[in-house]
């Protein structure tokens, strides 16, 4: 019987750049000013580094593949170097790699980073891409937005719920993001945002319009684990350490059987449920004090709330709309701006969401600092697409709560 | 056991291009083109000859057993490969069996009447003869006025025939009102007068007489005169010269559809049999370097003939479209500006397209034999949570099948033709779902439980290399008319 990931990996230190559209700088120039900050925040060395795990999405428009551009970058002592994609999930899965080596035994001090460079594709929004030979050539030629937005008809359908109210809910999720982004001088966008903006933007997809999807930015953040005794023995007191790391893959069954109904992701429901029982908590609702998750899109938001099991079936738009996961709701969601403002750089999402739950716990978020010390975040990372996708879900918290 | 025709079927694009918003986009060049009246069928982004096809000839088919053809034959002038058989794209859509002998004509607008007076006197096994037009005009020519997009379908064989042939006559003569030569796109035309006295007046009458008399017909007694071609009043002057009623003369869809071209003469002989009453008599003239002549008798299984899309119900399936630049768009007549997003390589890995032919043109998904399943695609091991068999997968074809939306959107930001693109999950009461583009929606007028058919449509042109990708898209039931 597994025991888990809980209390034995702890965060040694952690980086992120400033998120946005970066057009004097390379991934390069990206990944070293988040690993700057996390080296300095670690303590340690370079030469101390035995690992590493590097995730980029899009790699054929920025580094190319491999560990290779990581290792160069940081002029890492050729060290095993791991570069992972799972779609928008790959920064989670690169600290799943680091920390999951440092459980293991198998090394003392790991490294995670995410870089996605998107502003050099020239592209406004994420790049149109090829999925492949055989379903390309029969799935829709479908954009991001296009692919989430579904679940909105979907939901509506379910819970009988009017375009206007929907639409009015998740104007709500951004302009709150909007809100927390102002206040975090690393975010992509620092624009505060009405209600009547989200209404009358143009659509980008149907019922999506400009206010309900993320910004597409540059971006890099950074993590450096250890085992909290090395931790301690290195002079850290307050410890983060890593509760729980849970990655759930569609196989298929959404995309071609008729047991689900289009309106939410299997895939959180799962990976939510075994990382509460890794982490062992057992009413989120309460347990929890701070999420990040991935919204992508505003609507992607609002159901998670439902799939991470904290809000009710069907009463998502209640809580959003009562303030809940506001900045000083009972549970603030995407303090730091979230994919909306923070911005979205693919490979470093994950580590991003990390990065703002670490700064909280340690007091270290600034203007945007939580009053009541936060025990348990939850950071959920979502990749592909609602009926076939990857989502990452991450619980860390105060070392031994 | 007669031989003749068994069925019948047809398909017209939705989209009505009316001609004034044509003309009037023209008017500042060519000011005669001014006064046009009526509309003409024009195909959306996603057709063309092929996929028209497959349309007409799932309308003929309706109700009769696909396993009995022998042949299927595909009419055009406007065929989208040169070299790569279209009638065989056509066969594989239609999931028909690979014995099936599949045959393109082409070269004049006589190629569906040659092909089905061929198949008619040779009384060979069954063949299904569909005749497909997506004709392509230069911007502000009188073609582009006259021109139509469709596709009309026969099913000929032994049986309860609901008509069956009492002659036919023909005629070689190379007489070249129009002509496109290799590597052209369009059409180059001669002076109509002249077409009009020295070509139809002089020909037709010449093949046509030879048919009355070989089958000893009295021209009064033709029900039916179906004259495809489009000229001003060509069919009443023909028929008073043939001395035929004048109200036997089938209205030649001029006004409402346009020239199909090679598919004309089909689609007005599919339009006379929705009317036709036992005992009628039609007679097709079609008028091309020569010309072909049939007279057909409609038989009492006419009036039991199951109710069909056919023409009467294209007609009905109709959305005028006053946006004439769509026109331009559609046939690639502008060098529109399409954005990033449509210069994603297309190219089509055709070892993969081998492998997964039936479930891409035919949309053959499986049925798990374990536990009856349906899934799209075919898996090696079943999707059904309760399963997940391995190996237990026989083919079962989707086209056929209605479905529903489950969920969609309409996207701006994807490339589409023709934006905004909608596309959702589309789910079986049978069992299975299909991610898939929709086409033939209106904006604003789609919602999750609507009711979708499937058609075979264009899905992609690799515009590096001339390639054209089809699959499968849903389309709203209550447009099937």
């Amino acid at each position: 019987m597994a025991t888990g990931i809980r209390d034995k990996v702890a965060i040694l230190g952690m980086g992120c750049s400033k998120f946005g559209e970066r057009w004097d700088c390379d991934a390069e120039d990206l990944m070293v000013e988040a690993y700057q900050e996390a080296l300095q925040d670690s303590g340690v060395e370079t030469s101390q580094i035995q690992a590493a795990w590097f995730s980029t999405a899009i790699e054929e428009q920025h580094v190319g593949k491999s560990g290779v551009p990581l290792a160069v970058a940081l002029r890492l002592p050729y060290i095993p170097v791991t570069r992972v994609e799972n779609y928008c999930a790959s920064g989670s899965e690169a600290f799943r790699g680091a920390v999951y080596a440092v459980a293991s035994g198998a090394c003392d001090i790991a490294l995670a980073m995410g870089v996605e460079k998107l502003k050099d594709t020239g592209y406004g929004g994420l790049p149109q891409r090829q999925r492949g030979t055989v379903s390309s050539m029969y799935w829709p030629n479908l954009s991001a937005p296009g692919s989430f937005a579904q679940l909105a008809a979907a939901y509506r359908a379910k819970f009988g719920v009017s375009a206007e109210d929907l639409k009015r809910a998740i104007a709500h999720v951004s302009i709150k993001s909007h809100d927390n982004g102002s206040r975090n001088p690393k975010a992509h966008l620092r624009n505060k945002i009405t209600e009547e903006t989200v209404m009358k933007a143009p659509t980008v997809a149907e019922p999506l319009g400009l206010y309900d999807c993320c910004g597409v930015s540059d971006g890099a953040a950074c993590a450096i684990v250890t085992t909290p005794e090395i931790a301690r023995s290195m002079g850290k007191k307050d410890l983060i350490s890593i509760k729980a790391l849970q990655l759930s893959v569609s196989n298929g069954t959404e995309a071609q059987h008729n047991s689900w109904d289009g309106s939410h992701f299997v895939t959180t429901r799962t990976a939510a449920t075994r990382a509460y029982q890794e982490a062992g908590i057992t009413k989120p609702r309460d347990q929890l004090s701070l999420i990040e998750v991935h919204d992508c899109f505003s609507v992607t938001e609002l159901v998670t709330m439902e799939d991470l099991h904290i809000s009710p079936e069907g009463t998502a738009i209640k809580d959003v709309m009562d303030g809940f996961y506001d900045h000083d709701g009972k549970i603030p969601c995407q303090i730091d701006g979230g994919l909306k403002c923070f911005g979205h750089p693919i490979g470093a999402s994950g580590l991003r969401m990390i990065y703002e739950m670490y700064l909280q716990m340690l007091g270290r978020a600034g203007e945007r600092q939580r009053s009541d010390t936060p025990v348990f975040g939850l950071t959920h990372n979502l990749g592909g697409f609602p009926h076939q996708n990857v989502c990452a879900v991450t619980i860390v918290g105060q070392h031994g709560a | 056991m007669a031989y003749g025709i068994l069925s019948f079927g047809a398909y017209i694009p939705r989209m009505r291009l009316q001609r004034k918003a044509a003309a009037d986009a023209n008017a500042w060049f060519s000011p005669g083109l001014k006064g046009q009246k009526g509309e003409r069928a024009m195909a959306g982004w996603d057709e063309d000859s092929v996929t028209m096809a497959v349309d007409a000839a799932r309308d003929a088919l309706e109700g009769f057993s696909r396993d009995d053809l022998t042949s299927l034959q595909l009419a055009s002038t406007s065929l989208p490969f040169e070299d790569r058989q279209n009638a065989g794209i056509v066969a594989n859509a239609l999931n028909l069996d690979t014995q099936v002998g599949t045959l393109d004509l082409a070269g004049s607008l006589r190629a569906a009447t040659s092909g089905a007076v061929n198949a008619l006197r040779a009384k060979a096994g069954q063949t299904l003869l569909v005749a497909s037009e997506h004709r392509k005009t230069k911007a502000g020519s009188a073609q582009e006025m006259a021109y139509g997009d469709g596709a009309a379908a026969l099913l000929i064989g032994e049986g309860d025939v609901v008509a069956k042939l009492l002659g036919s006559a023909g005629e070689s003569v190379d007489f070249v009102d129009h002509y496109r030569t290799e590597g052209s796109e369009f059409d180059y035309s001669w002076e109509e007068r002249w077409i009009r006295d020295e070509g139809y007046m002089k020909i037709v009458p010449r093949v046509v007489g030879r048919l009355l008399k070989d089958t000893n017909t009295s021209a009064d007694s033709i029900t039916h005169f179906c004259m495809p071609g489009t000229l001003a009043k060509i069919g009443p002057t023909m028929a008073k010269k043939l001395g035929l009623a004048e109200t036997a003369v089938r209205d030649n869809l001029a006004a409402v559809v346009g020239d199909t071209g090679a598919a004309h003469p089909i689609m007005l002989l599919v339009h006379a049999l929705e009317d036709a009453k036992p005992g009628d008599k039609i007679l097709v003239a079609n008028f091309a370097q020569g010309c072909d002549a049939m007279l057909f008798e409609a038989t009492p299984a006419i009036a039991k003939m199951a109710k069909r899309r056919g023409v009467t119900g294209s007609l009905k399936r109709r959305r005028e479209e006053t946006n004439y630049q769509k026109l331009l768009a559609f046939n690639n007549l502008v060098p529109l500006e399409r954005g990033m997003r449509a210069e994603v390589d297309k190219q089509t890995p055709m070892t993969a397209l081998y492998r997964n032919r039936d479930m891409i043109l035919g949309l053959v998904g499986g049925k798990c034999t374990k536990c009856g399943t349906l899934q799209y695609p075919k898996t090696r091991i079943c999707v059904s949570p309760n399963c997940n068999a391995i190996n237990t997968q026989e083919p079962h074809p989707f086209s056929e099948m209605t479905g529903a939306i489950m969920s969609y959107t309409a996207d701006m930001l994807t490339y589409s033709p023709e934006p905004p693109q909608h596309f959702g999950m589309i789910t079986f009461p049978e069992g299975g779902r299909i991610m898939m583009d929709f086409t033939d929606v209106d904006q604003g007028k789609v919602d999750v439980g609507m009711k979708m058919r499937m058609v075979f449509r264009i899905k992609d042109f690799d515009s590096q290399r001339g390639f054209v990708r089809y699959f499968w898209k849903a389309s709203p039931t209550e447009q099937a008319a």
